[in-house]
């Protein structure tokens, strides 16, 4: 599955990286803790979290994220903004809950792996 | 060869740049892409540590055959008790810290599983100097 095809589903505002609109989604990993995700995402996965600031790039970049999913609402500030541009990572945000966001994605890569239960 | 990085004590905005170059120049270099993850992780954990509790630091990374080896030393608090801070859990970040997702005492613990080998000297109210190596082949 593509980053691209997570927007509907998900009900996704795409807010900044979005060359990166192309790039692979391999699974997901939902959390707000940064050395969580810095210690058990894999790369080409999505990151869910609730932290908006510049330093979830600088992760993402570094474990080589796919994309990353803000919940209930949040944006970017400018700064992250900007880091996401330059590192051609998409930084979404959804009205979803992390829960909510967490459920869909999983259904979607299910979906994209076993054919014909989708 | 070696290289070396500045760290800023509390500037939260360049946190992880040292540890990014490090990525960029170990995977120039060819070395194991799963080398290069493990080393990352370990790089950025006390990167962070460095902005989240020193004044300043300096990251020191040398790449030999076989074995890299990253020594991250700053002038800083300190840690008291160095088992009780490789405790998972423990943390002393301030509440500022944790409000951003970090501090959740899971940095020293991700080093450790992330290096080979990992050596921690500290004194109070001087500086901690973490050194780790990792040993790999090809």
């Amino acid at each position: 599955m593509k980053v691209h095809e997570m927007i509907q589903p998900l009900a996704l505002v795409a807010c900044s990286g979005q060359q990166g609109l192309d790039r692979e989604v391999s699974g997901g990993y939902t959390s707000d803790l940064l050395s969580d995700v810095m210690g058990h995402a894999r790369e080409g996965q999505v990151w869910i979290t609730i932290q908006a600031h510049r330093n979830v790039i600088a992760i993402a970049s570094l474990k080589e994220i796919a994309a990353v999913i803000l919940v209930r609402g949040r944006r970017p500030d400018e700064e992250t903004a900007s880091a996401s541009d330059q590192e051609g990572i998409p930084v979404f945000s959804t009205p979803l809950d992390a829960f909510e966001a967490s459920g869909i994605l999983h259904g979607l890569l299910n979906a994209a792996t076993t054919p014909g239960e989708g | 060869m070696e290289f070396h990085y500045h760290i800023e004590g509390g500037d939260f905005s360049r946190a992880g740049s040292a540890s990014s170059e490090i990525k960029k120049i170990l995977k120039q270099l060819n070395v194991d892409p799963r080398v290069v993850k493990r080393v990352v992780v370990a790089l950025y954990e006390a990167e962070v540590n460095v902005v989240a509790h020193a004044r300043e630091g300096e990251m020191k990374v040398a790449l030999g055959p076989g074995v890299i080896e990253a020594t991250i030393s700053d002038k800083g608090p300190g840690i008291p008790d160095i088992a009780l801070a490789m405790q998972e859990g423990y943390s002393t970040a301030s509440p500022r810290v944790r409000e951003m997702g970090f501090g959740a005492g899971m940095g020293l613990p991700n080093i450790k599983k992330n290096c080979d080998r990992l050596d921690i000297e500290s004194v109070v109210n001087a500086g901690t100097t973490v050194k780790m190596t990792t040993f790999f082949t090809g």
